[in-house]
């Protein structure tokens, strides 16, 4: 498989990746941070009403991150709602990242794979109607470029996600904080 | 109590005393093949950890060929084990799904049905187990069938809700979890190879309270480096289980008990130790936290800073003891450092595809000719320096002869690695390394050079501070 062949195969799949990637991004992160996005990943679970506490549900298919439902408490203070929006923000720009990343990925891998068997004579499917795969050296290559051409969005998001992390676990204290703090007062008042 | 699979504590504490009983038995090698396998794949890195195929297949020796009492598995909590075969069918359902070469993540959510129940219970066994083998199968079968495998699929991932509370009883499970404690206890082991190696009285006292500090020095490192990796985590089939993946805890309460036991570790080890050792675990902290675990994404020179993180806890260990870096310190860290090449490299050379879609920039993915180069480097590297134990008044000059054959059968293994560089020889001499650092550092500490230089040891022993 020449190298050129290569290039111009993962080109196409991913110039066509990055139209999806465009889309979704646009569709998911324009929307206003208290509302959800309710065609793109919210699952039609309701937490029962009297429920205290904030409902973690399973691994999405396509991101494998875990959604989160906040439950917004009776008197919520300034601080606890700038938490929760920052939270529910976070929740959706990282599983916007990691659903693109899976399926260029996936995508990515099926086209070069394609294209390698194509480069060999060999149709996708073999005699039993199985899917052909590469050898795992064949595959490297595609895994490096996959790394390299990557690199600087991966850069982006580490850096993005390290803020975002901080900034709520900091929410997190502070509030934690003044929910003592509201406790001792009450106590000693 | 744990979920995952091989190895107790003391399994691993008596595997590394009575290795030479253990090799004896035709199994006993596979065993703490099995028992270490799951240990040192800790060690490195949550995303360096074997995949899930692996892992059945070391799940499987380790239950087939299990004969030691310590090597006995507890049985798992009903509900832990519930949820752990439904995460284990969803993820076979995901990737199922993932093999289909077009994906529209939109008009897929908009078939979701309507919920059948808002409570998230968890089931009882007897509908999650046909529940799956009806997904499964149906799954490949025409499309008329979709439709019900998808209400069914729905239903089931509703269950799946659970409510963001701590459960106290599961609490100490997930510190456990969350501190990689298999991980812990091997670094507290290696610490104590150093301090059993330091040409000094041996002291219970110190040796424990030196053991117990760097072991939380070892969860703190462990806990923040699982606070930072969320995301990464849950993509990964190994990891996804880990407790922040699962909100079992807040990042908050991570961090705080990551702060309780970095506090009270360093504070154990410089007050009731030693400065130089307390000063050696903060150090320690910073390389693991603030170094190896943002570059894992940036550069291959993690695997550097990953390797001196791994070799820092003997130096520990022998400085707890004697409360001086001597050059019989650098030595115990230079095996494992020079370990860690032959052990990561041909791990990680199989996690290839994680590691890319993960976006972690591994010398296996982005320079494979200096993965293989490397590691056969440092595992000639290990023959050099076992010869300096003498030299250095470590060993007696016996080590360098019995240690001879299994460094020259790793370095023949990472030859085997540099020249063939396949999925086969990778796996050979990762389970190679798994077994040749427990046996190393047996053989340094029977071929320790007694203290005949009382002078010399009491000069030593000056230079520590009163505990």
């Amino acid at each position: 498989m020449t190298l050129k062949t290569t290039v111009y195969f993962l080109r196409k799949s991913l110039c066509h990746d990055m139209r999806c990637i465009s889309e979704n991004v646009r569709r998911c992160c324009s929307n206003q941070p208290n509302k959800r996005d309710h065609s793109f990943k919210r699952s039609p679970f309701v937490p029962p009403a009297d429920s205290k506490h904030d409902w973690i549900g399973p691994p999405h298919r396509l991101s494998n991150l875990r959604p989160i439902i906040y439950q917004i408490p009776e008197n919520e203070t300034e601080l606890e709602k700038q938490l929760r929006i920052l939270r529910q923000e976070t929740e959706d720009w990282n599983h916007a990242f990691w659903t693109n990343q899976n399926i260029t990925f996936n995508k990515s891998k099926e086209a070069f794979i394609l294209s390698q068997l194509k480069e060999k004579g060999m149709t996708e499917k073999d005699e039993k109607g199985r899917k052909r795969s590469l050898h795992s050296e064949e595959m490297a290559v595609f895994y490096k470029h996959f790394l390299d051409e990557n690199c600087i969005r991966h850069n982006n998001y580490n850096k993005e996600w390290y803020r975002r992390n901080f900034t709520i676990t900091l929410l997190m204290g502070r509030v934690a904080f003044h929910k003592l703090w509201r406790m001792f007062a009450e106590k000693a008042g | 109590m744990y979920k995952t699979p091989c190895s107790r504590l003391t399994g691993l504490v008596g595997t590394s005393v009575s290795v030479n009983q253990k090799l004896l038995g035709k199994n006993a090698p596979r065993n703490s093949l099995s028992t270490r396998s799951f240990i040192q794949l800790s060690r490195r890195d949550p995303s360096q950890w074997i995949t899930f195929q692996h892992l059945n297949f070391l799940r499987r020796q380790y239950v087939m060929r299990s004969s030691h009492a310590l090597y006995q598995r507890a049985k798992p909590k009903q509900t832990a084990s519930l949820t752990h075969l439904e995460d284990h069918q969803d993820n076979s359902v995901i990737r199922k799904i993932q093999q289909v070469p077009t994906i529209d993540p939109g008009p897929v959510v908009a078939t979701v049905l309507k919920p059948t129940s808002g409570q998230a219970v968890s089931p009882p066994p007897a509908t999650v187990l046909p529940t799956a083998a009806e997904a499964g199968p149906e799954a490949l079968e025409a499309p008329h069938v979709q439709m019900e495998t998808d209400e069914v699929r729905e239903a089931r991932l509703e269950r799946q809700w659970k409510e963001l509370k701590v459960d106290l009883a599961e609490l100490p499970d997930v510190y456990a979890r969350l501190s990689k404690i298999k991980l812990t206890a091997l670094v507290v082991v290696t610490a104590a190879a150093g301090f059993a190696m330091a040409p000094v009285p041996f002291d219970p006292t110190t040796f424990f309270l030196a053991s117990l500090g760097t072991g939380l020095a070892a969860c703190t490192a462990n806990s923040i480096n699982q606070y930072f990796e969320v995301p990464f985590d849950s993509n990964m089939n190994r990891t996804k289980n880990r407790p922040l993946v699962r909100g079992q805890i807040s990042p908050l309460h991570a961090v705080g008990f990551a702060l309780a036991c970095g506090v009270s570790g360093i504070s154990l080890l410089s007050l009731a130790v030693n400065p130089l050792t307390g000063a050696l675990g903060a150090l320690n902290i910073f390389l693991y936290t603030c170094c190896y675990t943002p570059l894992k994404r940036l550069s291959i020179t993690n695997t550097w800073v990953g390797s001196l993180v791994g070799a820092i806890p003997p130096v520990m260990g022998w400085t707890a003891a004697t409360g001086a870096l001597d050059p019989g310190a650098l030595l115990m860290g230079g095996f494992l450092y020079c370990w860690q090449f032959p052990h990561f490299n041909s791990l990680s050379w199989n996690l290839r595809e994680d590691y890319s879609r993960g976006g972690y920039r591994m010398m296996s993915v982005t320079h494979p000719a200096m993965c293989k180069r490397v590691a056969l480097r440092h595992s000639l590297g290990l023959v050099g320096v076992s010869g300096l134990g003498p030299v250095l008044d470590v060993t007696t000059w016996t080590f360098p002869l019995v240690s001879l054959p299994i460094n020259l059968y790793i370095s023949y293994l990472a030859f085997r690695f540099y020249q063939k560089g396949d999925r086969a020889s990778a796996r050979k001499l990762f389970f190679c390394s798994l077994w040749h650092l427990p046996m190393l550092l047996l053989l340094a500490l029977t071929c320790k050079k007694s203290r005949t230089d009382p002078a010399g040891a009491a000069k030593t022993l000056s230079l520590a501070p009163a505990p």
